[in-house]
């Protein structure tokens, strides 16, 4: 029993082979503990672990089945890959026991082993024992069974090892039946993977599945609620039991709220999806997401989402009550959200939006400065839902006007000023107050500051030419920000040139602001329903996002509705949330879109320069409406098409918009990576007269690589073809090298050849060393080149601060380097815009004795990250690079990445 | 874990979210007064799964050695590494009932050559088997049972005495001291089980009982109770573990009886005096008595000093939990009592108002709140000779405040 405290310290490896020969003792207890020092420190000392061997064989023929038991699952536990060799015939023996204890351990056992070692698994046949348990009789052991069989599956997305068909499943239903609520757990998420064949025998598994919505275990309930949610999406929505489901879902929901705060949380933010995907459940549950004033702080932020998603007419009244004694409550996070949702209210049910403007001037009136401001800022999207209705609230935002001091609610009410210029008689002693500061303001307001003059000078020219001319100069002349100068140039072109013109872009009629906001992509949203209840539900990610890269994370999809299909082209039918109506979800609401391109310094990096914010709004909604009519059209309604709008919308409007720019000032465009120019890779000499020169680009997530083919030769060239050889990164040709003529001598063609990463990787000296082979008719060519690095950092590069933190310390400080950037004349925010360009992505920005520090991550496509610390010190052109990471070798090449992006 | 416990417990601001990521590892935790525990995982697992697994957790520890406290924790090292051993096997859950863990693994420490080889396969089938908790060849000689339905009332009403919310959880919970495997039938005064009846039998009973039938929203169950045949038609069947546990959660949100109702009444009197007074009134019958009633009325931060008079019970000033604690012993249906009390503020140049938290009121009355009555509990035993009459029975039934609130 003493022993027991020698775990807790590392230094007692020393006592294993003492320790070892206590193992054949009789005494379980004395057993166990010997077996968990085993496990313990076995890794430490392999060669001693096999003396253990013996034991471990010999007390898996125990009479005892417990031991039997215990002695498999410790072998299990040991990683040491000489005692799995032995293991196998001991597990081989205890996968046909005749004791369901022995029979339900060893199962786990078998995946225990195939984490250790895939290979041996499979040699051994383990495999097809694990699934003969499947129809075992005892309900444990399939339940286990399942569970290992299921965790194998998912690190093989390729084999089909859970091959579920009717009769196994009819096996796991009878099994659910009658084993213990964490088996009923496995068997019911193994069953959300198996896809009916028919509308029937989806009906039948549901009819199955419901009793275990009242069970007490919240677990069982939420995986209950997935099989259900997903098999719904197969019956058809006249069937009756259709409506009988919805009306069973929702009780359970509601009383998984009465269970422990972090119960509730997981409940909720699983529920937050559910309403999403299907509101009917729970719309007349209103009331039980009212918060209540003790709840966590986390619970009450869940509770105000789904409210506001649920509000409808019918409860509007009564939602609005609530709202306005929330945004009374201390918790700053949780009254500004308040405040938000009682502007959303007013946005989605108009019937209400004059009981919420008032609302939100009672709460103006509180002066409590964080309130005043949020509500500004929901003001500002209620005037654009509703244009010339309120304005009688005006003079009272103009009133808090000094007490704004965030840029949002700056930003918010400059808008608003510039919007009714016309009938604000002071207005334009408004913005002249705003502009005296005009270069400590953020972007955001700077860029809503001009905006908002420009306005004012086409509604009252006479009076504000003065301040027109001024801020033009502010923005153009004095400003570092590409956005903010690129914005004044285009305006004072308007101006200038046709002032009609410039009205009738500057002051068009702005499209309609849309009802839903935080919506979930469509085809994300079904994705995470998939994952109801799982960790995906609570950070509403794809598993992919948060699961280390190694294991290859099979999507997962909604099945589609497979009965009657003739009726599935009509749009009520339609799968998967993804009837036209609902299309303009998707779009994020105007004030989104503003705001997006306000911030376009620190958006995705695709998007173009922006141009004056009407215009270029009406300009993404039609790119974005013919996108959408086009994929619609299609006759595949499987995948929602929706979700592949957003991606798209991005690149056609970073190039439409580029394009535009093009031909009124010329300046070049910013998307994608920074480019290197082309440079000769193989000179004619060496190539028998065939020249290649080339470069890297990496746009919307790919990479390619840009060749330039020149035949100085006097010969025609043919048969082209191109290969790399292994290296760093796994970079490989994703497409065969296509010169579709033969190249006639002194012809040049441009080829542009995408690449993947998923080649085989060798490490290279240097690392980012290509090798490349290149054959045509004459003959074969090897040549190498280096690739700059930043093609390899992804667009996902963006880590959270936390995790930045918590990452930076865990990083030893040998890893960390120390570089120079010298004669860079940017400042922080022109660095980080343009690092951003090539998806280096700011985390933090500090500020510390009047040096900028810039906190950046990126990720490569082999899954390293790489943290940056970048010291920027005004009015010197050096600065200083500090790289952690993992996989230190990579530094020097990320520091050249650095320098190629901010020197170009 | 040093991330982890860097990040969430030394964090100085309030816990933001159970499920943390750091790094790409996600970290649960629940916390029992000063108890962290935590589970880590790097996949996407169910997460529900990993909350009830740690909470099943507590539940066994504090089985086999009381409250969760360091103290115990540092005893009782030897033990919970032999209990997660058995509950938790390559991260899956295997069994957390306490009464099967109870069976093999014990605090005395056993001997496992005096076990005779029946013994230990009827562990192992019952730690495996369909009927995992309960064993077999348990014997008492009076055959008892206890039935509590506990049941708490959630209320929250507006100053206006307009009802925003209000539900009953309730639980059965039932200790059976029988012997033997006995099959028991539950029956309670379920809106549609007593329609289906009425309609089968003769109208006359269907009227009667009618009459006092509850509407259940929703109903859980313990993992002993058939779920299937409670779908089908509605009966509640179980075999019950040895012992004390909780037969089944249930909520219901219609008809309820509220016992008592909170009428506040606040007046700011200038900027340095407050003036509160509340009326409650117990509505149930008068035979019936209240107890352990509480109010707790909320004073604002800058209170200097607070003077109250009230009719019954004790009220005091608590300044260190910012409320005036007003206490009364017992109650009698259909009454009504009252405090009044003057608060005097300190003058703040704080522009912030004062929240108004709620008052919150606790109490225990001797019925359901929700009108539940258990209308039959059967016991059959084929194997030994004892039938349902010779069972004692026992029912009680409590009714708590569970978050009982008016806003003022």
């Amino acid at each position: 029993m003493t022993d027991s405290k020698y775990f807790t310290t590392t230094k007692e490896s020393a006592l294993f082979p003492d320790v070892v020969n206590c193992m054949q003792t009789d005494n379980l207890e004395l057993k166990k503990l010997v077996y968990l020092y085993l496990m313990n420190y076995a890794k430490s000392q392999p060669d001693m672990a096999i003396m253990a061997v013996n034991t471990f064989v010999k007390d898996c023929e125990d009479p005892n089945p417990l031991i039997r038991a215990l002695a498999v699952r410790t072998m299990g536990c040991i990683r040491v890959d000489k005692i799995t060799e032995y293991l196998c015939e001991p597990l081989r023996k205890c996968l046909k026991d005749e004791d369901p204890y022995v029979r339900k351990t060893a199962a786990v056992c078998v995946a225990k082993l195939h984490d250790i070692n895939a290979q041996l698994v499979e040699d051994q046949g383990f495999l097809d024992t694990l699934k003969d348990l499947i129809s075992d009789s005892n309900p444990m052991v399939v339940a286990n069974a399942v569970a290992a069989l299921s965790e194998i599956a998912e690190s093989h997305p390729s084999s089909n090892l859970l091959d579920l068909n009717p009769q196994s499943i009819n096996k796991l239903l009878t099994a659910l039946n009658e084993c213990t609520e964490w088996g009923q757990i496995f068997i019911l998420d193994c069953l959300a993977n198996y896809t009916p064949k028919d509308d029937r025998e989806a009906q039948s598994i549901c009819e199955r599945v419901t009793p275990r919505l009242s069970h007490a275990n919240s677990a069982v309930v939420l995986s209950a609620v997935k099989v259900l949610m997903k098999f719904m999406e197969m019956l058809s929505k006249d069937l009756d039991y259709y409506g009988t489901l919805l009306k069973k879902l929702a009780p359970p929901l509601v009383t998984l709220l009465s269970a422990e705060p972090e119960l509730q949380y997981v409940a909720l933010r699983n529920i937050n999806l559910i309403v999403q995907k299907r509101p009917e459940i729970l719309k007349h549950e209103m009331k039980v997401f009212f918060v209540k004033y003790n709840d966590p702080i986390y619970v009450k932020l869940e509770k105000l989402d789904i409210m506001i998603r649920l509000a409808s007419q019918a409860n509007i009244a009564q939602v609005l009550a609530e709202l306005k004694e929330y945004a009374t409550e201390v918790d700053v996070d949780f009254v500004r959200k308040a405040v938000r949702a009682i502007g959303r209210c007013a946005i989605k049910v108009e019937q209400s939006a004059e009981r919420c403007v008032s609302t939100l001037l009672d709460l103006i009136q509180t002066k409590v400065n964080y309130v005043v401001q949020e509500a500004i800022v929901v003001i500002k999207d209620i005037f654009r839902k509703y244009p010339n209705k309120y304005e009688s609230v005006i003079a009272t935002l103009c009133e808090n006007l000094d007490s704004l001091d965030e840029p949002e609610a700056r930003a918010a009410m400059i808008w608003i000023v510039g919007e009714y210029a016309e009938r604000i008689d002071n207005a334009d002693e408004l913005l002249e107050s705003f502009l005296e500061g005009f270069h400590d303001e953020s972007t955001q307001v700077q860029l809503q500051l001009l905006t908002a003059i420009v306005k004012l000078f086409l509604k009252k020219p006479t009076e504000t030419q003065e301040l027109v001319q001024q801020v033009l100069s502010l923005a153009t002349q004095d400003s570092d920000n590409p956005d903010l100068r690129d914005r004044g140039y285009i305006y004072w072109r308007l101006l200038s040139t046709d002032p009609v013109a410039a009205k009738e872009v500057v002051l068009a009629e702005k499209p309609l602001i849309s009802e839903e906001t935080d919506l979930i992509e469509p085809t994300l949203l079904d994705e995470l329903i998939c994952y109801i209840g799982t960790l995906a539900s609570v950070y509403h990610k794809p598993p992919s996002a948060f699961v280390e890269g190694g294991r290859g994370v099979v999507h997962k999809s909604l099945p589609p509705r497979t009965a009657s299909s003739e009726s599935t082209e009509s749009p009520e039918t339609a799968p998967a949330g993804a009837p036209s109506g609902e299309q303009p979800d998707v779009i994020p609401t105007q004030g989104d879109l503003l705001g997006d391109l306000l911030n376009l310094d620190l958006g995705p990096p695709v998007s173009g320069p922006p141009l004056a914010t009407t215009s270029v709004q009406m300009g993404a909604v039609d790119l974005l409406g013919g996108g959408l009519d086009s994929l619609i059209g299609g006759p595949n309604f499987v995948a929602p098409p929706a979700a592949a709008v957003p991606a798209n919308l991005g690149a056609s409007m970073g190039s439409g918009l580029s394009d535009l720019f093009d031909l009124t000032s010329g300046v070049g465009t910013l998307s994608g990576s920074y480019v290197v120019p082309k440079a000769v890779w193989l000179p004619a000499m060496k190539a028998k007269g065939l020249e290649i020169s080339g470069t890297f680009t990496r746009q919307v997530g790919s990479i390619s690589m840009d060749l330039q083919l020149t035949n100085k030769a006097l010969q025609v060239m043919t048969d082209f073809a191109i290969q790399f050889n292994r290296n760093s990164f796994g970079l490989a040709p994703a497409a065969p090298l296509q010169v579709h003529a033969p190249l006639s001598p002194n012809q040049t063609v441009e080829i542009s050849l995408p690449l993947n990463t998923v080649g085989s990787v060798m490490k290279m000296e240097p690392l980012n060393n290509l090798q490349v082979a290149v054959k045509n008719n004459i003959d074969v060519f090897y040549f190498s080149t280096l690739y700059p690095l930043h093609i390899l950092f992804v667009e996902d590069g963006k880590m959270d601060r936390q995790m930045f933190l918590a990452t930076w310390k865990d990083i030893p400080n040998e890893n960390e380097a120390q570089f120079q950037i010298r004669d860079c004349p940017l400042n922080a925010e022109a660095v980080s815009s343009r690092l951003q360009g090539s998806n280096i992505f700011t985390v933090a920005k500090r500020n510390v004795e009047a040096q900028d520090m810039l906190y950046q991550s990126l990720k490569l496509t082999n899954g390293i990250w790489v943290l940056a610390e970048l010291r920027i010190q005004p009015g010197n052109p050096s600065f200083t690079l500090s790289l952690k990471c993992r996989a230190p070798e990579v530094s020097q090449h990320v520091y050249q990445a650095y320098e190629t992006i901010l020197k170009n | 874990v040093d991330a982890f416990r860097v990040n969430v417990i030394h964090a100085r601001q309030q816990v933001r979210s159970p499920v943390t990521n750091i790094a790409r590892t996600s970290f649960f935790h629940v916390k029992r007064s000063n108890i962290w525990l935590a589970a880590v995982t790097k996949q996407n697992v169910n997460a529900a799964m990993v909350f009830e697994f740690l909470y099943k957790m507590c539940d066994v520890m504090t089985a086999y050695f009381g409250k969760i406290s360091e103290e115990n924790i540092k005893n009782n090292f030897v033990l919970i590494y032999e209990l997660l051993d058995e509950i938790l096997d390559f991260g899956y859950p295997q069994n957390s009932e306490t009464g099967a863990l109870k069976t093999f693994i014990t605090q005395q420490g056993i001997k496992s050559q005096h076990q005779t080889k029946e013994e230990q396969s009827q562990i192992t089938s019952q730690v495996t088997g369909q009927i995992g908790w309960r064993r077999e060849g348990i014997k008492y000689r009076r055959n008892e049972l206890f039935l509590d339905v506990l049941e708490s009332v959630n209320l929250l009403m507006s100053p206006q005495g307009q009802v925003l919310s209000a539900h009953v959880s309730g639980r059965v919970v039932m200790k059976s001291y029988l012997s033997g495997m006995p099959e028991c039938k539950f029956g309670m005064n379920d809106k549609i089980v007593i329609e289906k009846q009425g309609k089968g039998t003769a109208d006359e009973t269907g009227k009667r009982s009618g009459k006092q039938s509850i509407a259940i929203d929703d109903c859980t169950f313990h993992q002993c109770v058939r779920l299937s045949k409670f779908d089908s038609e509605r009966s509640i069947s179980f075999i019950p573990p040895d012992g004390e546990f909780e037969l089944m959660r249930y909520r219901t949100t219609k008809d309820i009886i509220l016992p008592f109702r909170v009428i506040p009444l606040v007046r700011e009197v200038g900027r340095t005096k407050l003036e509160v007074k509340v009326v409650i009134k117990s509505n149930f019958k008068p035979s019936l008595l209240a107890q352990k009633i509480e109010v707790r009325i909320p004073t604002p931060l800058n209170t200097s000093g607070v003077q109250v008079i009230c009719m019954k019970g004790k009220a005091k000033y608590k300044a260190s939990e910012n409320a005036i604690v007003w206490k009364i012993k017992r109650m009698a249906g259909m009454k009504e009592s009252q405090i009044s009390a003057e608060i005097e503020l300190l003058p703040t140049n704080d522009k912030k108002k004062w929240a108004r938290p709620p008052i919150s009121m606790n109490f225990e009355v001797p019925f359901a709140p929700s009108g539940l009555k258990v209308r039959y509990l059967k016991v059959f035993e084929p194997k030994l000779n004892y039938s349902d009459h010779d069972v004692i029975k026992w029912v009680r039934y409590i009714g708590r405040s569970g978050i009982y609130e008016t806003r003022c």
